[in-house]
């Protein structure tokens, strides 16, 4: 057991590092390596690896300090998958030296990652996934398809789930790899989407060699794995305080008050149903985040998601049908590579398409409610026709 | 704030307190029984809450006998007695009590008949009602059919007499004294002093009574009606949980019968027809919890935003969740011998009591600054 850290001994301890790294005139990378190393970085992981091993609720209590001493963060918004996904399955499975090799760059923003999951023909049924990996010698030979991957035009590294064996059930044939980004047979192809956009891409693996040492987890045992990097994905979900009227409501509630020509008394309750829910759903986030920082992990988080999906769809389709003519106009429809995502900043017509896509990523509404049914309230699972029958067996 | 949204250790502690009482004393079935009884009020129960566990004097001032409590454990209680439909004049007496307080800090009436009413409730020896009906909400303009005489009231406040018909009011069968407005004014009357007569009502545990007064004697209680919406912005802000409270029971007995329920071979809670409509409602309650908990850790301005939203949230989900409770349980549910229906006339009731969902909705649109044209 180390010895408990209380909250005034971390508040002293990031007021040495600021006193030993000035932010003015530490290189940017040289604090957060800095910052890193002295266990100042995500509080919660365990001494050497950036953290130590503190409840998670005091992180804010480090963000807040560094943020009042003008030093620079990692760019969260950046590296959420390395951050939200791919260190936390590190952490869990890796090894001693994965741990140390990976995790340091990854919190840094050094190294960008991605998640090489979804396949054309494995969205919702993750597990159904082709993508072989055969073993040769010491490394694996890497064959197949991914989709969706965001960031991965600028990743260095990607977590993988591929196949290994097809002829056990699809569960327990899986095997979960970190993949270089820069070896040879990877090719990354923009995915574009009814926004005229592409935010994600494809990526295509040609007899990609992956050494053994790249496996996190054992041979057969990737679905597991998975399943601590979704889990987070959810967790990560959660959100924080978001100041009432932000987000999509916010910009429809203006558009009512600066356009009174607009105004439509058949769309006045549906405005205020809205308006209501969308209040709603801010302050379920804001009691999620208190009970994460409570240390009462909920279930909340698929709901949070499934709940800003449908708000947002609803109040982005009122939006459009609010503003009659303006409505009819699309402002661009020029391929681009958004770096992240905002509602806002773009016209009524892109928030309405984009709108759609939150109920599909990072699980399909249907599928979350089904989580929450046998998960939350214990009701009866799916019945599984594909249980016990080989992977390779299966239609497809 | 964010931590507001919690329970606190004490709150979990007065909610299981509740809770074990409820459970041994307010089972559905006799619940049900009561409703076809003389006495639909259960006054024993009542007096085990208000008395026993202090329920009745919770917002009451330590001074003078009470805990000294925030409407937040007000709250967790209402929580519990949603849970039970408990037929028990909690709502209705914590109204006169926040009407007893609002009128008391406004130093605009008589102080003393406010304390020694308070301390009365406290000690459990007596309860009281507002006598208004239960479908105002707090932003009306309330003109009642009460008149006063002598107008103007004389100084002395014994000396006022009041005359007339108050409809639809709730929890003032149960009730000593009735906190009557009248000509702008608020005044006490005691029960006894009053023609109550019971109404056949749509929610079967929460009676309301007519009222008339006919000469009846009444002391001033303060001047103006601004005691009158602030008690009425407390209940509604409790009323939410209470609906909270409503929803998560119905969700609760829905999905165990769903699991036990079999049709076609399969328990009828696997197909997704059901799951997902109870996923859904699941995230409803989830979202009446925060929203209902804000309502009650909020003041001022804030919190006449907080209670609209909770009450044009909450009142939906809980109808929602006794309509499903009713339409999942198939002809069982449809039956006077099952619970579903106590839920459901209480879950309609409730939406209508305080406001409606729309009502308030419309108070939104003016607090928000989203007008109507």
């Amino acid at each position: 057991m180390p010895p408990l850290i209380t909250q005034h001994d971390l508040e002293n301890r990031i007021q040495d590092l600021l006193a030993a790294h000035d932010p003015g005139t530490t290189s940017r990378l040289d604090f957060l390596h800095a910052r890193f190393d002295a266990g100042l970085a995500w509080l919660h992981y365990p001494p050497g690896l950036g953290g130590l091993g503190l409840p998670r609720g005091l992180q804010p209590v480090a963000e807040k300090a560094f943020a009042a001493a003008g030093a620079p963060d990692n760019e969260p918004q950046r590296i959420g998958i390395g951050l939200g996904m791919a260190a936390p399955t590190i952490l869990g499975f890796g090894n001693d030296e994965q741990k140390q090799r990976w995790l340091r760059p990854l919190w840094c923003g050094e190294q960008v990652w991605c998640q090489l999951f979804s396949e054309p023909g494995a969205g919702s049924d993750l597990a159904a996934l082709a993508t072989r990996a055969v073993r040769d010698g010491e490394d694996w030979i890497v064959n197949g398809q991914k989709v969706w991957t965001s960031m991965a035009h600028e990743a260095r590294w990607a977590i993988l789930v591929a196949r290994t064996d097809p002829d056990v059930p699809k569960h327990q044939g899986l095997t979960y790899f970190v993949l270089d980004m820069t070896a040879p047979g990877v090719e990354v192809r923009p995915l574009r989407q009814l926004t005229g956009e592409a935010e994600f891409n494809e990526v295509f693996l040609t007899d990609v060699r992956v050494p053994d040492g790249q496996r996190l987890g054992a041979v057969g045992e990737g679905w597991k794995v998975a399943q601590t990097t979704l889990m987070n994905e959810r967790v990560a979900i959660g959100g924080g305080a978001a100041p009432r009227e932000s987000g999509m409501i916010g910009v429809l509630a203006s558009a009512w008050r600066e356009q009174p020509e607009v105004r439509d008394p058949a769309l006045h309750d549906r405005l205020l149903t809205l308006w209501v829910a969308a209040e709603a759903a801010r302050l379920t986030a804001m009691r999620l985040s208190a009970q994460l920082a409570a240390g009462q992990p909920g279930p909340e988080g698929s709901a949070a998601k499934y709940a800003f999906a449908s708000l947002n769809q609803q109040i982005s389709g009122l939006e459009l049908e609010l503003l009659g003519e303006q409505g009819l106009r699309y402002d661009d429809w020029t391929m681009r590579r958004p770096e992240t995502v905002s509602f806002v900043g773009r016209s009524p017509g892109y928030r309405y398409l984009r709108a759609k896509g939150n109920s599909i990523e990072g699980g399909t509404s249907e599928i979350l409610l089904n989580i929450i049914a046998e998960r939350v309230l214990g009701l009866p699972g799916e019945i599984r026709v594909d249980k016990d029958v080989a992977w390779k067996d299966l239609p497809r | 704030m964010s931590e507001a949204l919690l329970y606190s250790e004490p709150e979990e502690e007065l909610s299981a307190a509740v809770a074990d009482l409820l459970a041994d004393r307010a089972a559905w079935a006799s619940v049900l029984a009561r409703t076809e009884s003389a006495e639909p009020y259960d006054t024993g129960l009542w007096k085990t809450l208000g008395g026993g566990i202090g329920v009745a004097g919770l917002l009451v001032p330590e001074e003078l006998g009470g805990a000294g409590a925030s409407l937040r454990e007000a709250a967790v209680v209402a929580e519990e007695l949603g849970k039970a439909v408990a037929p028990v004049p909690f709502l209705g007496n914590l109204t006169a009590t926040a009407l007893l307080l609002a009128a008391r800090e406004s130093g605009n009436g008589t102080a003393a008949l406010a304390d020694d009413l308070l301390r009365r409730i406290a000690a459990g020896e007596q309860t009281a009602a507002v006598a208004i009906p239960f479908s105002r909400s707090p932003d009306t303009t309330y003109r009642g059919k009460v008149s006063v005489t002598p107008w103007p009231p004389r100084e002395d406040p014994h000396e006022a007499r009041l005359t007339g018909r108050v409809t639809s009011v709730a929890d003032a069968l149960p009730a000593d004294v009735l906190l009557v407005p009248a000509d702008g004014s608020i005044y006490v009357v005691q029960a006894a002093d009053a023609q109550r007569t019971p109404v056949t009502t749509l929610d079967m545990t929460r009676v309301l009574c007519d009222i008339e007064f006919d000469d009846a004697p009444g002391q001033m209680l303060a001047i103006g009606y601004a005691p009158l919406a602030q008690a009425l912005l407390s209940a509604a802000a409790v009323l939410a949980s209470e609906q909270l409270g409503l929803a998560e029971q119905c969700l609760k007995t829905t999905v165990e019968y769903v699991k036990t329920r079999h049709q076609f071979g399969r328990a009828v809670g696997s197909y997704q027809g059901l799951k997902h409509r109870l996923a859904q409602l699941w995230v409803q309650i989830a979202q009446a919890r925060a929203v209902a908990r804000y309502a009650v850790s909020t003041s001022g301005d804030e919190q006449v935003i907080a209670v609209a939203v909770a009450q044009a949230h909450c009142s939906a989900v809980a109808v929602q969740a006794a309509e499903e409770c009713v339409q999942m349980h198939g002809g069982i549910g449809f039956t006077w011998e099952h619970p579903a229906h106590l839920y459901l006339k209480r879950a309609k009731s409730a939406s209508i009591a305080l406001g409606s969902p729309a009502r308030h909705r419309r108070r939104l649109a003016e607090l928000v600054d989203l007008p109507a044209s």
